[in-house]
């Protein structure tokens, strides 16, 4: 085995070691794990019988108790099994959202840092605009104007989303890009491809997965927005569009807090599940932070 | 949606240019910046209303297909059957005259309905936002000054707590708990069905307002908290608190006069850059509690869809966020020296 990947391993242990110290940092990591373990056995867990409008035959908005361990929604379906299958919709959206505009974010910072004025200014003035930007409201206008669907909430979440991973990678690739190595690198006949990849990706790689872990949070509270203002997909179900389905069967004024919590506290679970991993990376990836936390 | 993490450092996404221009030049780039954005935001509203797939008249007859003869008529009555550069100069001179369309739905002008519903939206924003940066500004001070004590920990995790927490899921709970379960306010609206005149009018309002301020107030204050901690943080380590302290100062004085100040430098851009977050808490706490403002306006735009009140709606919005970036730049230089002088 090469040294180079010794010494990784080395490191990575050590990194591992870090992060286990971090006890936020773990209880997140269960939170996710749990919430991955349900997604993938959602299907196994809920007969899809549970979740058919006509055949679920329980009794209609039924506290728990009468109405199964979480009670039933207005179909008479199990709001437990209802929350389980939703925990599918959120995670993918979710993280195919946040790789979607993590990938974007970071393509666009490297290549404001490394190419010159001109490519410089008209990326920072782009990114710039998609930072202040009401993001919610362009999301919003992206999921009426596209077609309902899974994608579409994927494309106007990412795409209102990356501006600040652009201006977090852009900050990393200038300080990376200022070190001789880099220099060395570009003498040596690098190209631009080759200085990017082999020698800046690597280095702001760590800080892009913080900020990554963190950003799926965002995305998650996005994509149950949206599905709540009625903007997700209609033949998915999701939290967002439970708590939408709660609201226009009247289960406020009915009381049915069985119906409004279990939803609602599953994102914030997870979110908080992120939340807490993506600080936990932050402080093992940047130590200065640790004296902070 | 929420671009910052409670984490980040406010200083690496925001810290202004720091270069030997003169003040009138940084203030005049600054504007232009913000004129350009206001530039973009037109155009980007104009292109994804119209060049995107599903042309408008198609996402309006989304749920009843109509047959060809009445699309091509509805085309014709929007100008859609025109070269897209014609509409875009017509819809330029349009906006320049404050004319943003007919909305479908209301059969009114979108600049008078905009118009209408920027009053509640902002006493809701506004209230929410001064509450927030108060109570934001002042427990993220004490908790970074006692850090590490019970105060700070409890503080940061509800901050954390509240972070995660979907705006319009809080609202319901809210709603859930003090409207319908307790019944000490009302479930909707700003004003009771009829209208009260006078003081009692006034009283009505704030009444109403309590609900849903409360709802922004928490998801919004968690982030000036943060801000405010890490950014007094960076201070406390600073050579002239010790100096501060060593001429015999009282510890609240040090805080007070000399930590606090400088750590609220950050906080300020902060605020302003977030004024995005305000607007998206805007959407979802003016539905969840039918308050008649711009937030509730889009709700309704989206819902129909009504393409030129919700064009209308960005517009406005983005516009208005813009503008308060605008001014927290120009702010930022004129409370901090240091930037004018580096």
């Amino acid at each position: 085995m090469s040294v180079a990947a010794d010494r990784r391993r080395v490191a990575l242990r050590s990194f591992a070691r870090g992060y286990l110290s971090h006890r936020a940092g773990v209880a997140g990591l269960v939170v996710l794990a749990v919430a991955v373990l349900v997604a993938v056995l959602a299907p196994m867990l809920v007969p899809a019988a549970m979740l058919s409008v006509v055949d679920a035959g329980g009794p209609v908005l039924a506290p728990p108790g009468r109405g199964g361990l979480l009670g039933t929604d207005e179909n008479g379906r199990s709001v437990l099994a209802l929350t389980l299958v939703g925990t599918r919709v959120s995670l993918v959206v979710g993280i195919a959202a946040t790789l979607l505009s993590v990938l974007f974010g970071s393509l666009v910072g490297m290549l404001a840092a490394h190419f010159g004025r001109i490519v410089s200014a008209i990326l920072m003035v782009i990114t710039d605009f998609f930072l202040v930007l009401p993001s919610l409201v362009l999301a919003i206008v992206l999921s009426t104007v596209l077609d309902r669907g899974l994608v579409t909430i994927v494309l106007a979440i990412g795409v209102t989303s990356w501006a600040s991973t652009a201006r977090l990678v852009r900050a990393q690739t200038l300080a990376v890009e200022a070190r001789p190595y880099i220099e060395r690198a570009a003498v040596l006949g690098g190209g631009h491809a080759h200085i990017l990849g082999k020698h800046v990706l690597p280095a702001v790689a760590p800080l892009v997965l913080a900020n990554t872990t963190l950003t799926v949070g965002s995305a998650i509270i996005a994509e149950s927005t949206l599905s709540f203002l009625g903007l997700g997909d209609p033949g998915s179900i999701s939290w967002g569009a439970m708590l939408r389905s709660a609201v226009e069967s009247g289960a406020i004024t009915a009381g049915a807090w069985w119906y409004l919590l279990p939803p609602g506290l599953a994102i914030v679970a997870v979110v908080l599940g992120f939340t807490l991993c993506g600080r936990a990376l932050e402080v093992q990836l940047n130590p200065a932070l640790a004296a902070k936390a | 949606m929420t671009d910052l993490a409670p984490t980040a450092n406010p200083v690496d996404l925001v810290a202004p240019e720091r270069g030997g221009r003169s003040g009138w030049v940084f203030a005049a780039l600054t504007v232009l910046r913000g004129l350009l954005s206001l530039v973009l935001i037109v155009v980007l509203g104009f292109f994804l209303f119209r060049v995107l797939p599903g042309d408008p008249v198609r996402a309006m007859t989304r749920d009843r297909p109509g047959d060809p003869a009445s699309l091509a008529r509805l085309r014709a009555e929007f100008g859609l059957d025109r070269p897209l550069w014609e509409q875009f100069v017509d819809h330029i001179g349009d906006l320049l005259h404050g004319d943003l369309g007919t909305s479908y739905q209301f059969k009114q002008p979108v600049t008078d309905l905009i118009l209408g519903r920027l009053g509640p939206t902002v006493l809701l924003t506004g209230t929410a936002l001064v509450l927030a940066v108060g109570i934001g500004l002042w427990a993220g001070s004490r908790a970074a000054w006692r850090h590490g004590s019970t105060f700070d920990r409890l503080m940061t995790s509800t901050a954390l707590v509240l972070w995660s927490v979907p705006t319009f899921w809080l609202g319901l709970i809210v709603l859930l708990v003090f409207a319908v379960g307790l019944d000490l306010f009302p479930t909707a609206g700003m004003t009771s069905p009829g209208g009260v005149p006078g003081f009692a009018g006034v009283l009505d309002v704030a009444h109403h307002l309590v609900l849903p301020c409360l709802t922004m107030v928490a998801v919004v204050y968690a982030q000036y908290l943060m801000v405010m901690r890490s950014s007094l943080l960076e201070e406390m380590s600073a050579d002239y608190l010790t100096t501060a302290r060593a001429k015999g100062l009282r510890d609240n004085v040090v805080r007070r006069r000399h930590a606090i100040p400088n750590a609220l430098l950050p906080t300020i851009t902060i605020i302003f850059l977030n004024v995005g977050m305000v607007v998206a808490g805007a959407v979802t706490v003016e539905t969840v509690f039918s308050w008649p403002g711009l937030g509730l306006l889009t709700y309704q735009a989206l819902a129909v869809p009504d393409l030129p009140l919700l064009q209308g709606t960005l517009i406005t919005l983005s516009a208005a966020v813009v503008i308060m970036n605008v001014i927290a730049d120009l702010l930022y230089r004129l409370v901090d020296p240091r930037v004018r002088t580096a």
